[in-house]
């Protein structure tokens, strides 16, 4: 077992890209200061010096074209951004050049650039701090857009992603960094476009990703004990999503339960939904659900956040309630840590 | 600097083909204008007729492995960078030979072969992958330069400064060129940016060399841009240019349209007195670096090529609807 934390795997994700090819270059706001990037950077630019790791200018839009024009020129930026939310002043430069350069020429340059984006929650983050905007990047032709929710995962993909041809979004939660997993050592690499199924079961299909994965193997093993046997895919790509994987898996159980950490509108949890009716209708034997986060911004205060976010008791519900079970027996198995805005007790702020 | 007179007698091939450069945009581009109306060139295309001088004069200077990019207008760039003048117009009318296959039109022009790296649409959007290519020439230590042109407009785009900040920052090897011809679209500089802005005076105070210069005067840019790249190419850090120069035709199609109230017909009669491809062609035939013959033979020749290119594109085959899911992703 080679247990370590989901930050430290993309630490290792860095450390083999760019040992392993000199034009793997790294930079963001704040990439070499003394936190890291929550760890996932630390070190770098002692290895690598600092021609290949660099802090930058507070300019997204422009660094993300930068990297573009780079990238044209055989380099392969990684950049990374402490928060989606800080990243939507680039929207412009990934949007209509990176991903559009490839096909908009004819098929001749492509644009190898990997963006980090962390999606914060808790702590009081609030309406600009906190914002899971997969389905926008997901939106654009060109784009492909991973969500890891292991440590194993961050690793695998951020490698995939680095040496992709493409430019790929990586999503990472906040409440992720400090989780641990089994990670292989070395150049491990996951593909992109693949889920996969994290425990197999044959009443429900739940498809999830992110952290949501993480609150759904909580619920999946209570419900276990209720009786109901869940099937959990874990997406891990939200673009290009591996469609055959939901199919088989809904054709099998005949219900599907999908979990978002974006809002509920026009989400990847909805796409699911459309699609699955549209392939597997014949096979559902009830109408999908999703859970994902209400149509609000995110509000900052404790006490209005306390029923923002869905967790494993939720997920659990929702799903005794498609099997038409007693909600309020059941679920109350599930402990509700002491507080509702962090992910564990080590979690004190500020962001 | 040299007069151009001394200029003339000491480069007279250079000016030559300055004029050349600038003869083959001016007749492409009234080609383009004639045959617009049939409406086989289904794209919106922006013409740069009354500007060439600029774009004659930096693509001259560069070598074949420097990098540029363009806007929207790019078509002298395109040229002057040495791009294919068939697959460029193959482009325009949308087919499979163009130098984008068909995806990009006018305003999506590229040509790897001279590292013409794409002109896009959006106002600014190529300036930072121009100094992204100047962050690659720094880590690969080759002696290239980027060089980028851009309108007016593109300096009131917030992604211009942080890419000049950048580019200072960092020292790298970028040639920002801006062709400051008084309008966005219909919209004057008036209403645009403060009353006695100059543009290359601004930017010295981000601390990037700025020069301006006469952009209806091919030997005068020339020179200027000239010794830039020089400097730019020794690693010293990025240079701007601002030329002023003028649009002779409306913002978009074919056609005049100093009629339609947002700029008056005698500001544009003024600057067609100063009509840049004239100005030199009278230097050279005044300074006896060119005949009228000369004049004839280097017309003849040029037309001869544009015709040819208009028929390869008018003639060649569309791309297959089936392609339209090529090439999304690359590698798959
Ligand atoms: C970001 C953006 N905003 C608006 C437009 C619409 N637009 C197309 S060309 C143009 C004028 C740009 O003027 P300038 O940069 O001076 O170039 P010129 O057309 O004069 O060559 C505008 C505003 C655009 N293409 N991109
Ligand atoms: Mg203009």
């Amino acid at each position: 077992m080679r247990l370590m934390t989901y930050a430290k795997a993309i630490n290792e994700a860095y450390i083999e890209a760019m040992r392993r090819d000199k034009n793997v270059i790294a930079y963001g706001l704040g990439i070499d200061d003394p936190k890291g990037v929550f760890g996932t950077t630390l070190g770098l630019k002692d290895k690598f010096g600092k021609d290949r790791v660099f802090d930058t200018p507070t300019s997204e839009n422009a660094m993300t074209g930068v990297g573009i024009g780079a990238s044209l020129n055989g380099i392969r930026p990684v950049m990374c951004h402490q928060r989606v939310d800080f990243f939507l002043l680039a929207m412009d430069q990934l949007v209509n050049n990176a991903a559009k350069w490839h096909y908009m020429f004819g098929g001749g340059l492509s644009v190898p650039i990997t963006i980090r984006l962390i999606i914060g929650r808790g702590w009081g983050q609030g309406p600009t701090h906190s914002q899971s905007l997969q389905a926008w990047f997901a939106h654009i032709p060109g784009l492909k857009v991973v969500m890891p929710a292991t440590a194993a995962d961050a690793k695998g993909l951020l490698l995939s992603a680095i040496f992709d041809e493409n430019p790929v979004i990586y999503l990472e939660h906040r409440w992720l960094h400090n989780l641990e997993g089994d990670v292989p050592a070395g150049d491990y690499r996951v593909p992109i476009g693949k889920a996969k199924c994290l425990k197999k079961g044959g009443d429900i299909s739940i498809v999830s990703f992110s952290y949501m994965t993480i609150e759904a193997l909580r619920a999946v093993e209570l419900l276990e004990k209720a009786g109901i046997s869940c099937e959990l895919i874990d997406l891990r790509t939200i673009k290009p999503i591996d469609w055959k994987t939901i199919f088989c898996s809904v054709r099998k159980t005949g219900r599907l339960l999908v979990l978002d950490t974006g809002v509920m509108t026009c989400g990847i949890a909805g796409e699911i939904i459309a699609s699955v009716c549209t392939e597997c209708f014949g096979s559902l034997k009830h109408s999908p659900v999703r859970i994902a986060s209400p149509d609000i911004p995110t509000p900052t205060s404790y006490a209005m956040t306390r029923n923002f976010y869905s967790g494993a008791g939720d997920i659990a519900r929702k799903i005794l309630e498609i099997f038409g079970k007693n909600t309020e027996t059941e679920v109350c198995g599930i402990k509700r840590p002491p507080h509702h805005d962090v992910p564990g007790e080590w979690f004190k702020g500020p962001f | 600097m040299d007069t151009e007179t001394n200029f003339i007698k000491k480069n007279p091939k250079t000016a030559l083909e300055l004029l050349r450069r600038m003869k083959k945009i001016r007749f492409t581009e009234e080609q383009i204008a004639e045959k617009y109306p049939e409406g086989r060139m289904r794209c919106p295309t922006h013409l740069c007729i009354g500007q060439e001088a600029v774009s004659a004069a930096v693509g001259l200077l560069l070598r074949r492995n420097d990098f540029a990019l363009g806007t929207h207008r790019s078509h002298g760039a395109y040229l002057s960078k040495g791009g294919d003048l068939k697959k460029m117009l193959a482009e325009i009318y949308g087919k499979a030979a163009g130098c984008s296959k068909g995806r990009g039109g006018s305003m999506h022009l590229t040509d790897r072969s001279v590292s013409f790296m794409g002109s896009t649409s959006l106002v600014g959007g190529t300036i930072p992958v121009a100094v992204g290519l100047a962050l690659s020439i720094k880590l690969r230590k080759t002696r290239q330069v980027s060089c980028v042109f851009f309108g007016d407009a593109a300096v009131e785009e917030g992604v211009f400064y942080e890419s000049v900040n950048f580019a200072v920052l960092k020292k790298l090897p970028v040639l920002f060129i801006c062709e400051n011809n008084f309008y966005s679209v219909y919209s004057p500089l008036a209403v645009r940016q403060p009353k006695g802005r100059e543009i290359y005076k601004m930017v010295r105070g981000f601390g990037c060399p700025s020069v301006r210069g006469d952009g209806n005067n091919a030997i005068e840019a020339y020179q200027k841009a000239g010794s830039a790249i020089e400097r730019v190419r020794k690693g010293k850090g990025p240079v701007f240019f601002e030329f002023k120069t003028y649009r002779w035709r409306e913002h978009c199609g074919p056609y005049y349209d100093n009629d339609i109230g947002y700029r008056a017909e005698e500001e544009f009669i003024s600057w067609k007195k100063r009509d840049p491809v004239l100005l030199l062609q009278q230097k050279l035939l005044k300074e006896s670096a060119l005949t009228d013959s000369g004049v004839e033979s280097m017309d003849k020749n040029i037309l001869k090529e544009i015709k040819e290119a208009f028929e390869f594109a008018e003639n060649s085959p569309f791309p297959s609807e089936n392609e339209i899911g090529k090439n999304i992703y690359c590698g798959g």
